[in-house]
Protein backbone atom coordinates (compact mmCIF):
# COMPACT_ATOMS: atom_id res chain seq x y z
CA UNK A 1 0.00 0.00 0.00
CA UNK A 2 1.47 3.30 -1.09
CA UNK A 3 0.12 5.77 1.42
CA UNK A 4 -2.31 5.57 4.32
CA UNK A 5 -3.02 9.05 5.62
CA UNK A 6 -4.49 9.00 9.13
CA UNK A 7 -3.73 12.54 10.31
CA UNK A 8 -6.83 14.43 9.19
CA UNK A 9 -6.90 16.52 12.38
CA UNK A 10 -3.76 18.22 11.01
CA UNK A 11 -5.09 18.73 7.49
CA UNK A 12 -7.62 17.26 5.10
CA UNK A 13 -7.10 17.14 1.34
CA UNK A 14 -8.99 19.80 -0.61
CA UNK A 15 -11.88 18.04 -2.31
CA UNK A 16 -12.10 18.07 -6.10
CA UNK A 17 -15.51 19.79 -6.12
CA UNK A 18 -14.15 22.39 -3.69
CA UNK A 19 -11.13 23.13 -5.86
CA UNK A 20 -13.30 23.37 -8.98
CA UNK A 21 -15.62 25.84 -7.26
CA UNK A 22 -12.63 27.97 -6.26
CA UNK A 23 -10.80 28.12 -9.58
CA UNK A 24 -12.87 30.87 -11.32
CA UNK A 25 -12.13 33.15 -8.37
CA UNK A 26 -8.41 32.93 -9.10
CA UNK A 27 -9.22 33.87 -12.70
CA UNK A 28 -11.96 35.93 -14.29
CA UNK A 29 -13.87 36.51 -11.01
CA UNK A 30 -10.96 38.28 -9.35
CA UNK A 31 -12.64 41.61 -8.53
CA UNK A 32 -12.64 43.10 -5.04
CA UNK A 33 -16.01 42.42 -3.33
CA UNK A 34 -16.03 45.88 -1.72
CA UNK A 35 -16.16 47.69 -5.07
CA UNK A 36 -19.44 49.22 -6.27
CA UNK A 37 -19.34 48.10 -9.92
CA UNK A 38 -20.99 44.86 -11.02
CA UNK A 39 -17.76 42.82 -11.30
CA UNK A 40 -17.21 43.40 -7.60
CA UNK A 41 -20.82 43.10 -6.51
CA UNK A 42 -21.11 39.69 -8.19
CA UNK A 43 -18.12 38.50 -6.15
CA UNK A 44 -19.69 40.02 -3.04
CA UNK A 45 -22.92 38.15 -3.77
CA UNK A 46 -21.01 34.86 -4.17
CA UNK A 47 -19.26 35.52 -0.86
CA UNK A 48 -22.57 36.16 0.92
CA UNK A 49 -23.95 32.89 -0.49
CA UNK A 50 -21.00 31.05 1.10
CA UNK A 51 -21.69 32.83 4.39
CA UNK A 52 -25.20 31.35 4.35
CA UNK A 53 -23.81 27.88 3.57
CA UNK A 54 -21.29 28.04 6.42
CA UNK A 55 -24.00 29.35 8.75
CA UNK A 56 -26.27 26.50 7.60
CA UNK A 57 -23.69 23.93 8.63
CA UNK A 58 -23.97 25.06 12.28
CA UNK A 59 -27.60 26.23 12.43
CA UNK A 60 -26.71 29.93 12.46
CA UNK A 61 -27.64 32.98 10.39
CA UNK A 62 -25.30 34.35 7.72
CA UNK A 63 -24.92 37.69 9.48
CA UNK A 64 -23.56 35.84 12.51
CA UNK A 65 -20.50 34.56 10.59
CA UNK A 66 -17.15 36.37 10.31
CA UNK A 67 -14.72 34.81 7.84
CA UNK A 68 -11.19 34.49 9.18
CA UNK A 69 -7.84 33.15 7.96
CA UNK A 70 -7.92 30.10 10.25
CA UNK A 71 -9.35 28.52 13.36
CA UNK A 72 -6.49 30.12 15.29
CA UNK A 73 -7.54 33.61 14.16
CA UNK A 74 -11.17 32.88 15.02
CA UNK A 75 -10.14 31.68 18.49
CA UNK A 76 -8.06 34.84 19.00
CA UNK A 77 -10.93 37.01 17.82
CA UNK A 78 -13.32 35.29 20.22
CA UNK A 79 -11.07 35.60 23.29
CA UNK A 80 -9.54 39.01 22.61
CA UNK A 81 -12.61 40.48 20.93
CA UNK A 82 -14.89 39.65 23.85
CA UNK A 83 -12.39 40.42 26.61
CA UNK A 84 -11.64 43.87 25.17
CA UNK A 85 -15.20 44.79 24.22
CA UNK A 86 -16.57 43.74 27.62
CA UNK A 87 -13.72 45.06 29.79
CA UNK A 88 -16.08 47.29 31.77
CA UNK A 89 -18.03 44.22 32.90
CA UNK A 90 -14.93 42.47 34.24
CA UNK A 91 -11.43 41.12 33.77
CA UNK A 92 -11.75 37.39 34.36
CA UNK A 93 -11.59 34.67 31.68
CA UNK A 94 -12.10 30.94 32.23
CA UNK A 95 -10.75 28.32 29.82
CA UNK A 96 -10.28 24.58 30.13
CA UNK A 97 -6.76 23.30 30.69
CA UNK A 98 -6.82 21.27 27.45
CA UNK A 99 -7.54 24.06 24.98
CA UNK A 100 -5.68 24.48 21.69
CA UNK A 101 -2.68 26.82 21.84
CA UNK A 102 -4.62 29.54 20.02
CA UNK A 103 -7.06 29.72 22.95
CA UNK A 104 -4.49 29.00 25.65
CA UNK A 105 -2.02 31.63 24.46
CA UNK A 106 -4.72 34.21 23.67
CA UNK A 107 -5.87 33.87 27.29
CA UNK A 108 -2.26 34.02 28.57
CA UNK A 109 -1.85 37.26 26.59
CA UNK A 110 -4.39 38.82 28.95
CA UNK A 111 -2.54 37.55 32.02
CA UNK A 112 0.19 40.05 31.08
CA UNK A 113 -2.42 42.80 31.29
CA UNK A 114 -4.80 43.41 34.18
CA UNK A 115 -6.89 40.29 33.56
CA UNK A 116 -7.05 37.02 35.47
CA UNK A 117 -7.38 33.62 33.83
CA UNK A 118 -8.68 30.44 35.44
CA UNK A 119 -7.64 27.15 33.85
CA UNK A 120 -10.35 24.58 34.55
CA UNK A 121 -9.14 21.06 35.32
CA UNK A 122 -10.49 18.03 33.45
CA UNK A 123 -11.04 14.43 34.56
CA UNK A 124 -9.11 11.35 33.39
CA UNK A 125 -11.12 11.32 30.13
CA UNK A 126 -10.55 15.03 29.52
CA UNK A 127 -14.08 16.08 30.50
CA UNK A 128 -14.78 19.48 32.06
CA UNK A 129 -17.07 19.30 35.09
CA UNK A 130 -19.85 21.93 34.80
CA UNK A 131 -20.09 22.14 38.59
CA UNK A 132 -16.41 23.08 38.83
CA UNK A 133 -17.09 25.74 36.22
CA UNK A 134 -19.98 27.08 38.33
CA UNK A 135 -17.60 27.46 41.30
CA UNK A 136 -14.98 29.20 39.15
CA UNK A 137 -17.32 31.89 37.75
CA UNK A 138 -17.08 35.27 39.49
CA UNK A 139 -18.95 38.52 39.00
CA UNK A 140 -15.96 39.79 36.95
CA UNK A 141 -16.05 36.80 34.56
CA UNK A 142 -16.62 37.95 30.99
CA UNK A 143 -15.99 34.77 29.02
CA UNK A 144 -15.78 30.99 29.34
CA UNK A 145 -14.08 29.03 26.56
CA UNK A 146 -14.31 25.24 26.43
CA UNK A 147 -13.53 23.34 23.25
CA UNK A 148 -16.26 21.22 21.68
CA UNK A 149 -13.94 18.25 21.20
CA UNK A 150 -10.26 17.81 21.91
CA UNK A 151 -8.06 17.23 18.88
CA UNK A 152 -5.52 15.11 20.77
CA UNK A 153 -7.75 12.74 22.74
CA UNK A 154 -11.05 13.01 20.84
CA UNK A 155 -13.22 13.65 23.90
CA UNK A 156 -16.43 15.59 23.25
CA UNK A 157 -17.14 18.08 26.02
CA UNK A 158 -20.57 18.51 27.66
CA UNK A 159 -21.14 21.92 26.04
CA UNK A 160 -24.96 22.08 26.59
CA UNK A 161 -24.45 21.49 30.33
CA UNK A 162 -21.63 24.04 30.40
CA UNK A 163 -23.88 26.47 28.53
CA UNK A 164 -26.64 26.04 31.14
CA UNK A 165 -24.20 27.14 33.87
CA UNK A 166 -22.99 30.11 31.80
CA UNK A 167 -26.56 31.24 31.05
CA UNK A 168 -27.52 30.97 34.71
CA UNK A 169 -24.52 33.12 35.64
CA UNK A 170 -24.87 35.54 32.72
CA UNK A 171 -21.47 34.78 31.21
CA UNK A 172 -20.65 34.45 27.50
CA UNK A 173 -19.56 31.02 26.24
CA UNK A 174 -17.16 30.32 23.36
CA UNK A 175 -16.36 26.89 21.98
CA UNK A 176 -13.51 25.94 19.68
CA UNK A 177 -15.28 23.52 17.34
CA UNK A 178 -12.41 23.03 14.87
CA UNK A 179 -12.37 19.30 15.61
CA UNK A 180 -16.13 18.87 15.25
CA UNK A 181 -17.62 21.13 12.57
CA UNK A 182 -17.81 19.13 9.35
CA UNK A 183 -17.18 15.89 11.23
CA UNK A 184 -20.21 15.64 13.52
CA UNK A 185 -23.55 17.47 13.64
CA UNK A 186 -23.07 20.87 15.27
CA UNK A 187 -25.87 23.32 16.03
CA UNK A 188 -25.15 26.55 17.89
CA UNK A 189 -28.62 26.65 19.44
CA UNK A 190 -28.44 23.05 20.67
CA UNK A 191 -24.99 23.73 22.13
CA UNK A 192 -26.15 27.06 23.58
CA UNK A 193 -22.93 28.88 22.70
CA UNK A 194 -22.44 32.60 22.03
CA UNK A 195 -19.32 32.14 19.92
CA UNK A 196 -17.99 29.18 17.95
CA UNK A 197 -14.78 28.66 15.97
CA UNK A 198 -14.59 26.49 12.87
CA UNK A 199 -11.81 25.73 10.40
CA UNK A 200 -12.06 24.70 6.77
CA UNK A 201 -8.95 22.55 6.97
CA UNK A 202 -10.92 20.06 9.09
CA UNK A 203 -13.43 19.20 6.36
CA UNK A 204 -12.00 19.44 2.85
CA UNK A 205 -11.62 23.21 2.41
CA UNK A 206 -8.20 24.77 1.83
CA UNK A 207 -5.82 25.96 4.51
CA UNK A 208 -6.19 29.64 5.32
CA UNK A 209 -9.95 29.37 5.82
CA UNK A 210 -11.94 29.64 9.02
CA UNK A 211 -14.85 31.44 10.58
CA UNK A 212 -16.14 32.71 13.86
CA UNK A 213 -19.83 32.44 14.71
CA UNK A 214 -20.98 35.15 17.10
CA UNK A 215 -24.55 35.35 18.37
CA UNK A 216 -26.38 38.30 16.78
CA UNK A 217 -25.78 41.62 18.48
CA UNK A 218 -22.74 40.53 20.46
CA UNK A 219 -20.08 43.23 20.75
CA UNK A 220 -16.67 42.10 19.54
CA UNK A 221 -13.52 44.23 19.29
CA UNK A 222 -11.84 43.67 15.89
CA UNK A 223 -8.31 42.24 15.84
CA UNK A 224 -7.50 43.64 12.41
CA UNK A 225 -8.39 47.29 12.00
CA UNK A 226 -9.58 48.11 8.52
CA UNK A 227 -12.71 49.25 6.76
CA UNK A 228 -16.08 47.87 5.81
CA UNK A 229 -15.02 44.25 5.28
CA UNK A 230 -16.89 41.69 7.36
CA UNK A 231 -19.32 44.45 8.40
CA UNK A 232 -16.55 46.43 10.06
CA UNK A 233 -15.44 43.52 12.26
CA UNK A 234 -12.32 42.36 10.37
CA UNK A 235 -10.28 44.52 8.06
CA UNK A 236 -8.55 43.28 4.90
CA UNK A 237 -9.79 42.24 1.48
CA UNK A 238 -11.46 38.89 1.89
CA UNK A 239 -9.80 35.64 0.74
CA UNK A 240 -12.49 35.04 -1.87
CA UNK A 241 -11.21 31.76 -3.39
CA UNK A 242 -10.78 30.36 0.14
CA UNK A 243 -14.24 31.52 1.20
CA UNK A 244 -15.76 29.92 -1.91
CA UNK A 245 -13.94 26.68 -1.00
CA UNK A 246 -15.12 26.88 2.61
CA UNK A 247 -18.72 27.36 1.47
CA UNK A 248 -18.57 24.44 -0.96
CA UNK A 249 -17.01 22.17 1.68
CA UNK A 250 -19.76 23.22 4.13
CA UNK A 251 -22.45 22.42 1.57
CA UNK A 252 -20.95 18.95 0.97
CA UNK A 253 -20.58 18.32 4.70
CA UNK A 254 -24.27 19.03 5.30
CA UNK A 255 -25.22 16.48 2.62
CA UNK A 256 -22.76 13.77 3.61
CA UNK A 257 -22.44 14.06 7.39
CA UNK A 258 -24.62 11.12 8.56
CA UNK A 259 -22.98 8.61 6.20
CA UNK A 260 -19.49 9.97 6.93
CA UNK A 261 -19.98 9.71 10.69
CA UNK A 262 -21.12 6.09 10.44
CA UNK A 263 -18.17 5.21 8.18
CA UNK A 264 -15.64 6.95 10.44
CA UNK A 265 -17.06 5.30 13.57
CA UNK A 266 -16.76 1.82 12.06
CA UNK A 267 -13.13 2.40 11.05
CA UNK A 268 -12.29 4.00 14.39
CA UNK A 269 -13.73 1.10 16.35
CA UNK A 270 -11.69 -1.34 14.24
CA UNK A 271 -8.53 0.62 15.02
CA UNK A 272 -9.28 0.75 18.74
CA UNK A 273 -10.20 -2.92 19.13
CA UNK A 274 -7.51 -4.07 16.68
CA UNK A 275 -4.64 -2.26 18.38
CA UNK A 276 -5.76 -3.22 21.88
CA UNK A 277 -5.98 -6.86 20.79
CA UNK A 278 -2.63 -6.95 19.01
CA UNK A 279 -0.38 -4.84 21.24
CA UNK A 280 0.04 -5.19 25.00
CA UNK A 281 0.35 -2.22 27.35
CA UNK A 282 -1.49 0.26 25.18
CA UNK A 283 -3.83 2.77 26.77
CA UNK A 284 -6.71 4.42 24.89
CA UNK A 285 -6.65 8.13 25.70
CA UNK A 286 -9.81 10.25 25.91
CA UNK A 287 -13.36 9.15 26.51
CA UNK A 288 -14.16 5.55 25.47
CA UNK A 289 -17.67 6.40 24.15
CA UNK A 290 -18.13 10.15 24.10
CA UNK A 291 -15.47 10.78 21.49
CA UNK A 292 -15.16 11.93 17.88
CA UNK A 293 -16.27 9.24 15.41
CA UNK A 294 -13.03 9.48 13.42
CA UNK A 295 -10.57 9.69 16.31
CA UNK A 296 -8.46 6.94 17.91
CA UNK A 297 -5.67 7.95 20.28
CA UNK A 298 -3.36 5.88 22.45
CA UNK A 299 -0.33 5.94 24.67
CA UNK A 300 1.99 3.04 23.92
CA UNK A 301 4.17 2.08 26.89
CA UNK A 302 7.97 2.22 26.76
CA UNK A 303 8.43 3.90 23.38
CA UNK A 304 8.63 7.43 22.01
CA UNK A 305 5.68 8.64 19.94
CA UNK A 306 7.99 10.46 17.52
CA UNK A 307 9.93 7.26 16.81
CA UNK A 308 6.66 5.42 16.27
CA UNK A 309 5.45 8.08 13.82
CA UNK A 310 8.74 7.94 11.95
CA UNK A 311 8.74 4.14 11.70
CA UNK A 312 5.11 4.08 10.58
CA UNK A 313 5.82 6.70 7.94
CA UNK A 314 8.46 4.35 6.49
CA UNK A 315 5.61 1.88 5.98
CA UNK A 316 3.56 4.62 4.29
CA UNK A 317 1.33 5.26 7.32
CA UNK A 318 0.94 8.88 8.43
CA UNK A 319 -0.31 9.65 11.94
CA UNK A 320 0.59 12.15 14.67
CA UNK A 321 1.73 12.24 18.26
CA UNK A 322 -0.74 14.93 19.27
CA UNK A 323 -1.65 18.30 17.89
CA UNK A 324 0.21 19.31 14.72
CA UNK A 325 1.27 22.55 16.43
CA UNK A 326 2.82 20.86 19.48
CA UNK A 327 4.23 17.64 18.06
CA UNK A 328 7.55 19.20 17.03
CA UNK A 329 8.16 20.74 20.47
CA UNK A 330 9.32 17.42 21.99
CA UNK A 331 7.50 18.41 25.14
CA UNK A 332 5.02 16.26 27.03
CA UNK A 333 1.56 17.12 25.78
CA UNK A 334 -0.22 19.47 28.20
CA UNK A 335 -3.44 17.63 27.34
CA UNK A 336 -2.02 14.27 28.43
CA UNK A 337 -0.63 15.90 31.57
CA UNK A 338 -4.06 17.44 32.31
CA UNK A 339 -5.77 14.04 32.13
CA UNK A 340 -3.22 12.63 34.57
CA UNK A 341 -1.17 10.48 32.20
CA UNK A 342 2.09 9.34 33.77
CA UNK A 343 4.99 11.30 32.17
CA UNK A 344 6.78 8.22 30.77
CA UNK A 345 3.61 6.80 29.24
CA UNK A 346 2.69 10.19 27.73
CA UNK A 347 5.88 9.99 25.60
CA UNK A 348 4.31 7.16 23.63
CA UNK A 349 1.35 9.17 22.37
CA UNK A 350 -0.10 8.40 18.95
CA UNK A 351 -3.23 9.84 17.32
CA UNK A 352 -5.10 8.50 14.28
CA UNK A 353 -7.72 10.79 12.75
CA UNK A 354 -9.91 9.55 9.91
CA UNK A 355 -11.78 11.09 7.00
CA UNK A 356 -14.42 9.76 4.58
CA UNK A 357 -11.76 8.81 2.04
CA UNK A 358 -10.18 6.24 4.38
CA UNK A 359 -11.27 2.65 3.84
CA UNK A 360 -11.27 -0.76 5.52
CA UNK A 361 -8.22 -1.99 3.57
CA UNK A 362 -6.18 0.90 4.93
CA UNK A 363 -7.15 -0.01 8.49
CA UNK A 364 -6.22 -3.66 7.86
CA UNK A 365 -2.84 -2.45 6.59
CA UNK A 366 -2.36 -0.31 9.72
CA UNK A 367 -3.27 -3.21 11.99
CA UNK A 368 -0.82 -5.45 10.13
CA UNK A 369 2.09 -2.97 10.32
CA UNK A 370 1.53 -1.42 13.75
CA UNK A 371 2.42 -4.40 16.03
CA UNK A 372 5.81 -5.23 14.44
CA UNK A 373 6.79 -1.54 14.48
CA UNK A 374 6.00 -1.36 18.20
CA UNK A 375 7.86 -4.61 18.75
CA UNK A 376 10.98 -3.30 16.97
CA UNK A 377 10.97 -0.09 18.99
CA UNK A 378 10.42 -1.91 22.25
CA UNK A 379 13.34 -4.22 21.44
CA UNK A 380 15.52 -1.08 21.51
CA UNK A 381 13.86 0.39 24.59
CA UNK A 382 15.70 0.17 27.93
CA UNK A 383 12.43 0.97 29.71
CA UNK A 384 10.72 -1.97 28.05
CA UNK A 385 13.60 -4.27 28.98
CA UNK A 386 13.35 -3.14 32.62
CA UNK A 387 9.59 -3.64 32.65
CA UNK A 388 9.67 -7.09 31.09
CA UNK A 389 12.55 -8.19 33.36
CA UNK A 390 10.55 -7.04 36.40
CA UNK B 1 -23.55 69.73 19.32
CA UNK B 2 -27.18 69.04 20.13
CA UNK B 3 -27.84 66.97 23.29
CA UNK B 4 -31.02 65.10 24.24
CA UNK B 5 -32.09 63.11 27.28
CA UNK B 6 -34.48 60.15 27.58
CA UNK B 7 -35.20 60.27 23.86
CA UNK B 8 -37.72 57.64 22.74
CA UNK B 9 -36.52 55.35 19.93
CA UNK B 10 -38.41 52.83 17.80
CA UNK B 11 -35.32 50.78 16.97
CA UNK B 12 -31.64 50.56 17.93
CA UNK B 13 -28.54 50.00 15.81
CA UNK B 14 -25.53 48.90 17.86
CA UNK B 15 -22.29 49.91 16.13
CA UNK B 16 -20.05 49.73 19.21
CA UNK B 17 -16.68 48.16 18.26
CA UNK B 18 -17.53 48.38 14.55
CA UNK B 19 -15.06 50.17 12.33
CA UNK B 20 -15.46 53.41 10.40
CA UNK B 21 -17.23 53.95 7.99
CA UNK B 22 -19.95 51.49 9.12
CA UNK B 23 -21.66 54.37 10.98
CA UNK B 24 -22.35 55.92 7.57
CA UNK B 25 -23.55 52.73 5.89
CA UNK B 26 -25.79 50.91 8.34
CA UNK B 27 -28.10 53.74 9.54
CA UNK B 28 -29.44 54.10 5.98
CA UNK B 29 -30.20 50.35 5.77
CA UNK B 30 -31.87 50.38 9.18
CA UNK B 31 -33.92 53.51 8.46
CA UNK B 32 -35.23 51.83 5.31
CA UNK B 33 -37.03 49.35 7.60
CA UNK B 34 -38.68 52.11 9.68
CA UNK B 35 -41.78 54.21 8.93
CA UNK B 36 -41.71 57.98 8.39
CA UNK B 37 -41.63 59.76 11.75
CA UNK B 38 -40.05 56.82 13.61
CA UNK B 39 -36.78 57.30 15.51
CA UNK B 40 -33.59 55.27 15.18
CA UNK B 41 -31.09 55.12 18.04
CA UNK B 42 -27.47 54.56 16.91
CA UNK B 43 -24.98 53.35 19.51
CA UNK B 44 -21.31 53.99 18.73
CA UNK B 45 -17.96 54.38 20.45
CA UNK B 46 -16.45 56.19 17.44
CA UNK B 47 -15.88 59.90 18.12
CA UNK B 48 -15.94 60.74 14.42
CA UNK B 49 -19.61 59.74 14.30
CA UNK B 50 -20.53 62.80 16.36
CA UNK B 51 -19.79 65.00 13.35
CA UNK B 52 -20.38 62.47 10.59
CA UNK B 53 -23.91 61.39 11.48
CA UNK B 54 -25.47 64.89 11.74
CA UNK B 55 -23.78 65.75 8.42
CA UNK B 56 -25.03 62.50 6.88
CA UNK B 57 -28.60 63.26 8.07
CA UNK B 58 -28.49 66.67 6.44
CA UNK B 59 -27.17 65.25 3.20
CA UNK B 60 -29.73 62.42 3.12
CA UNK B 61 -32.74 64.48 4.22
CA UNK B 62 -33.17 62.82 7.62
CA UNK B 63 -33.63 64.72 10.89
CA UNK B 64 -30.86 64.52 13.46
CA UNK B 65 -32.46 64.81 16.91
CA UNK B 66 -29.36 64.85 19.10
CA UNK B 67 -26.79 62.97 21.14
CA UNK B 68 -26.84 61.41 24.58
CA UNK B 69 -23.59 60.30 26.20
CA UNK B 70 -23.83 56.90 27.87
CA UNK B 71 -21.33 55.14 30.14
CA UNK B 72 -19.61 53.19 27.35
CA UNK B 73 -20.88 54.73 24.11
CA UNK B 74 -22.67 57.62 22.42
CA UNK B 75 -26.35 57.41 21.53
CA UNK B 76 -27.34 59.33 18.43
CA UNK B 77 -30.99 59.79 17.43
CA UNK B 78 -32.26 60.08 13.87
CA UNK B 79 -35.89 60.73 12.91
CA UNK B 80 -36.91 59.26 9.58
CA UNK B 81 -38.20 62.01 7.31
CA UNK B 82 -38.34 60.22 3.98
Amino acid sequence: MEQVYLDHASATPVRKAVLEAMLPYFGERFANPSTVYDMGSKVKQAMEEQREKVAGLIGAKGKEIIFTSSGAEANNLAIKGVALAHRKKGNHIIISSIEHHSVLNAARFFERMDYEVTFLPVDAFGMVNPEQLREAIRKETVLVSVMHANNEIGTIEPIPEISAVCKEKGVLLHTDAVATVGNIAVNVDDLGVDLLTLSGVSFGAPKGTGALYFRGGLRLMPLIQGGIQESGRRGGTENIPGIIGLGKAAELAVEELPANMKHARELRDRIISGIRKRVEQVKLTGHPENRLPGHASFCVAAIEGEALIFMLSREGIYANTGSACASKALKTSPVLVAIGTEAALAQGSIVFTLAPNNNADEISYLLEKFPPVVERLRAMSPIWKEQTAA
Amino acid sequence: MKFVANQHADDTLDLVCRMCPLHLLEPGEKLACLKKGQVLEVLTDYDGALEDIPAWCEKCGQEFLGIEEDEDCYKLYIKKKK
